[in-house]
């Protein structure tokens, strides 16, 4: 497999009753993450950009499951390749931690407060290493240092609620790595932080990715994040990815008119334009989407033909895809003009 | 600009927070959550509040409204001197000056239909027959847009960005001089941000309204913002016109802030400012400077005394030992 | 607040609060016409221990009294004395409960150091001893077990009141400017609803039980009232030799509570729009 992680037409369902089918909360999703890359998934509240990473780790529980056809296939760093969705519990918990780890939003509440963050450091790095108590202590202490957390023999002492959120990402930062995973997946690890914080955190990880082999999985709302993380992005909209690129192409040659509109709509410090561009409407939520495309209604740019029939992710350049209806004949009509 | 009347004069505002601890409930200290903080809102136009969590910009946009009583200093409204007033005179003058929850989700009566819930102001400020009262309330549906039909649902039936538009429309519907937003868009998805940051410019031209506008955000901030005031530590460091400010901060603490701020284009450069650390306790604030021990350009004064107001130009004002005497 | 004829519509679409009404109705039609309903006086004396048949529907008891007759007597006896009781626990403790709540400081501290007091006795030894001061019958042991409930509900009602204090939309209508008393009432009160009905329910039938503790240990209503209380303290002796003396008075609390519950539940889930979709 060249890839670390292959997703191929991967839908998750969401069971309401026993007796009604599920209700499809993402759909179609095909996504390839490369050895050592940093890959953005960025989307509004809802979109499904988190569902699709937990589906990663294995960590789907009813009401949700991944439905069928989907798979999951990931390179473990014994050479051996695994298909995700049909694990056995036993063997999911052998890859999280050890070649999957997983950052959260809320620090405070991902630590147990009853436990020292030398415990908690421990722990993770029992599950998966056979040290001893001594050489877990310096482990977690040259871990600690490495995410840049002055006075580290003080902090192993201490307990969360000593911490403030920056440092307590940091810790978190600290377990998700200590067993050098391979894929780090970062469910808006900076959204509950201040900007100076923010800053310092998007900074350490950049950093640490040239030391790690690890590629990261960045999943955020924000395209400030983005743009400051990530080479390559996955646009999410009502469950499906809508365009995917390098992060560049996203941000200078964007193909979706709901990019287009998501990078417009946001205030950015170089605007001077006082009236903002808006995307129209609300977000559509999942069991109600239109037969067509699912932007359809709030598009600025809609046609007919938009409303009758889904388009397809197709590719409008190498490396770039989008699932747009402007784009669709890209090949055959020569260069569309730019949205 | 500065032709424009103040209508807000906020006068070294203070407000402590006591900590009570022991059996006895006895005070053992405080949190110093606005400290010294002065500035002025001109009529029609906004001042933007921005700073990190816990810096004192929310408790200064209540502690204006007497929501919260200040602990010093004064708050003049169009010249009247509101913590002067009687709890009944201040409940009154209400009806000009009113507030914008962060959480649309909360802060609406989940038992109140819309209607009531714009009613509501009117019933409690103004007399007003049925007619009355119904016109007023479909006036202020249509401007902010919402449909009438709509007028007889509740809140927990809309989606996030249309209960912000309920609760922008309760605050100005008995048309204030004056309004709080308090992080108005900070719990909205980033497509809908821009609808309602749109709204409020719209709104504020056709109702002559003064804005405190209060956000961690620092573009939604410039945005929006006429002026700007920078909050750290329940101090205001620096303030002044907007671009003023973003294009040329004097305080270190400003420019490591908008350092901070992720840049939305990946082939720009990007030169960060690092702070250390983080931000003190207000129950135990630093002395001297409330920065000094985090800042980059730290001094031996700054250790010791509390930098003066200074005005490097006119209308930006700064706290900052860096800056010598205007 | 909703006004009563919406609420009661809105109960009766649902199936258990339809229930609950017809319940509640029956229990109140037995109180009210038991004069009429009852083939025979309470006190009248008869044949002892006769089974169920269709001349004594539910049997006779020790004394030869028609138990179908006391039972529909007894429900006027319990349902006084449960309503009363707790209206006068629920009235003085939702007042209590508002003024702590709401003005706190020292005023909420003496309240709720009263309440405390009040509430560190055993329940049945406070109740016995007020009615050893007021002395037997119906009326004493009403007001005994009125103040045993006062401090359940001024502290359900002080702590609703405090959660709904903190609420985002009644520091909004503060910041509106709206009076004291209309926070109070429109605001704060219909969260104070929802724990208010579930405790009365509680109370309710807590109270008919007391009442039967008080009445067994000969302190509450005095022979030969009936109530269902006392009716299965008599039982009690002839339990093996005659099951229906007890049975039926039993059936009946049992029905009672079960029927206040669920009316209690059902309202519950009408005064919250929330649930419904």
């Amino acid at each position: 497999m060249e890839h670390l992680l292959e997703m191929r037409d991967l839908s998750i369902d969401l069971y309401r009753g026993k007796r009604t089918l599920p209700v499809k909360l993402v759909e179609g999703v095909d996504l390839s993450i490369g050895k050592k890359r940093s890959f953005g998934v960025v989307g509004e509240s809802g979109c499904g950009k988190s569902i699709t990473c937990s589906s990663i780790m294995g960590l789907l529980s009813f009401p949700l499951s991944v439905g069928k056809g989907s798979s999951i296939r990931f390179a473990c760093s014994d050479g051996q390749e695994v298909e995700i969705t049909s694990l056995s519990p036993a063997g999911l918990r052998k890859l999280r931690g050890k070649e999957i780890s997983m950052i959260f939003q809320e620090p405070m509440t991902a630590l147990d407060p009853m436990y020292t963050i030398e415990a908690q450091i421990a722990e993770a790095l029992s599950f998966h290493t056979a040290m001893t108590k001594g050489e877990m202590h310096d482990a977690a202490l040259e871990m600690l240092r490495k995410v840049k957390i002055p006075r580290p023999d003080q902090i192993l002492k201490d307990y969360p609620h000593h911490l403030s959120g920056g440092m307590l990402q940091r810790v978190m930062i600290a377990i998700a790595l200590i067993n050098n995973p391979r894929l780090l997946i970062a469910d808006e690890p900076t959204t509950a932080l201040d900007v100076t914080i923010q800053a310092q955190i998007l900074d350490l990880m950049n950093e640490l990715r040239e030391g790690y082999d690890t590629s990261v999985i960045m999943i955020t709302h924000d395209l400030g994040v983005i743009a400051e993380t990530c080479e390559e992005v996955a646009v999410f909209y009502a469950g499906q990815v809508v365009e995917q690129a390098s992060v560049e192409a996203i941000f200078h040659e964007t193909a979706h008119p709901y990019t287009s509109g998501l990078l417009q709509s946001v205030t950015s410090l170089d605007s001077a334009q006082k009236e903002l561009y808006t995307i129209r409407g609300a977000v559509p939520t999942a069991g109600n989407f239109s037969p067509g495309c699912r932007f359809a209604d709030r598009c600025s740019r809609c046609m007919p033909v938009c409303k009758e029939k889904a388009p397809a992710l197709t590719q409008v350049a190498p490396g770039h895809l989008c699932r747009c209806w402007l784009h669709a004949g890209a090949e055959n009509m020569g260069k569309e003009e730019a949205v | 600009m500065s032709e424009k009347k103040i209508l807000v004069d906020v006068q070294e505002l203070r407000t402590y927070f006591p900590i009570q601890g022991g059996v006895v409930r006895k005070t053992i200290g405080h949190v110093h959550a606005v400290e010294d903080v002065s500035f002025q809102i001109r009529e029609q136009e906004t001042f933007g509040l921005v700073g990190e969590s816990g810096c004192g910009k929310s408790t200064t946009g209540r502690t204006l409204l007497r929501l919260i009583q200040p602990t010093a200093g004064r708050v003049l409204f169009d010249g009247v001197d509101l913590s002067a007033l009687s709890k009944e005179e201040m409940r009154k003058k209400r009806r000009d000056m009113q507030l914008v929850f962060q959480d649309p989700y909360a802060s609406l009566n989940p038992r109140m239909t819309v209607r009531r819930l714009l009613e509501e102001p009117l019933v409690t400020h103004f007399t007003l027959t049925q007619g009355e009262l119904e016109e007023k309330v479909s006036w202020i549906a249509q401007a902010v847009g919402l449909a009438p039909e709509q007028l007889e649902r509740y809140p927990h039936q809309f989606s996030g960005g249309q209960r912000q538009r309920i609760s922008i429309a309760r605050a100005l519907v008995t048309k204030p001089r004056f309004v709080v937003a308090d992080e108005p868009v900070s719990a909205l998805d980033v497509s809908i941000q821009a609808q309602i940051l749109n709204l409020l410019m719209g709104l504020q031209q056709e109702l002559k309204l003064s804005y405190l506008f209060i956000s961690h955000d620092l573009n939604v901030v410039r945005h929006i913002s006429d002026r700007v005031g920078v909050m750290y530590l329940g101090r205001l460091v620096e303030s002044g016109p907007t671009e003023e400010v973003y294009l040329r901060p004097v305080h270190p603490y400003t420019q490591a802030l908008l350092s901070a701020i992720p840049k939305r284009d990946p082939s720009q450069e990007k030169q960060r400012i690092h702070l250390e650390g983080d931000v003190p306790s207000p129950a135990d604030p630093p002395k001297g400077c409330a920065f000094h021990d985090r800042c980059p350009r730290c001094m031996d004064i700054c250790r010791q005394q509390v930098p003066p107001e200074t005005e490097p130009e006119p209308g930006h004002r700064v706290r900052c030992h860096l800056v010598q005497g205007a | 607040m909703r006004s009563l004829v919406s609420t009661l519509r809105d109960l009766w679409k649902d199936p258990m609060g339809r229930i609950g009404i017809i319940g509640i109705f029956l229990l109140i039609f037995m109180a009210v016409f038991a004069g009429q309903l009852a083939p025979y006086p309470y006190d009248g004396i008869g044949m002892k221990f006769q089974p169920p048949s269709a001349e004594h529907l539910f049997g006779t008891d020790k004394f030869g009294r028609d138990v179908f007759s006391r039972v529909l007597y007894g429900a006027g006896v319990s349902l006084e004395v449960g309503i009363i009781a707790v209206g006068i626990g629920a009235g003085f403790g939702y007042l209590l409960g508002l003024v702590a709540g709401y003005f706190e400081g020292w005023t909420d501290r003496v309240i709720m150091c009263l309440m405390d007091i009040l509430f560190a006795f055993p329940s049945i030894l406070l109740a016995i001893f007020i009615s050893a001061v007021l002395g037997k019958g119906i009326g004493p042991t009403m007001v005994a077990i009125g103040i045993v409930n006062i401090p359940v509900f001024c502290r359900t009602v002080r702590a609703a009141v405090i959660s709904a204090k903190g609420l985002e939309y009644v520091k909004n209508a503060q910041s509106v400017g709206v009076r004291t008393w209309p926070i109070l009432v429109r605001h704060i009160s219909p969260n104070v609803v929802a724990p208010f009905t579930v405790q009365a329910t509680l109370a309710l039938s807590g109270a008919i039980l007391t009442e039967a503790t008080l009445s067994f240990l000969g302190m509450g209503i005095q022979p030969p009232d009936p109530s269902w209380g006392s009716m299965l303290a008599e039982a009690r002796a002839n339990m093996a030799r005659s099951p229906w003396t007890a049975l039926f008075p039993l059936l009946f609390i049992v029905v009672t509570i079960l029927v206040f519950n669920i009316l209690g539940d059902a309202l519950r889930d009408v005064l919250d729009p929330k649930l419904k979709v």
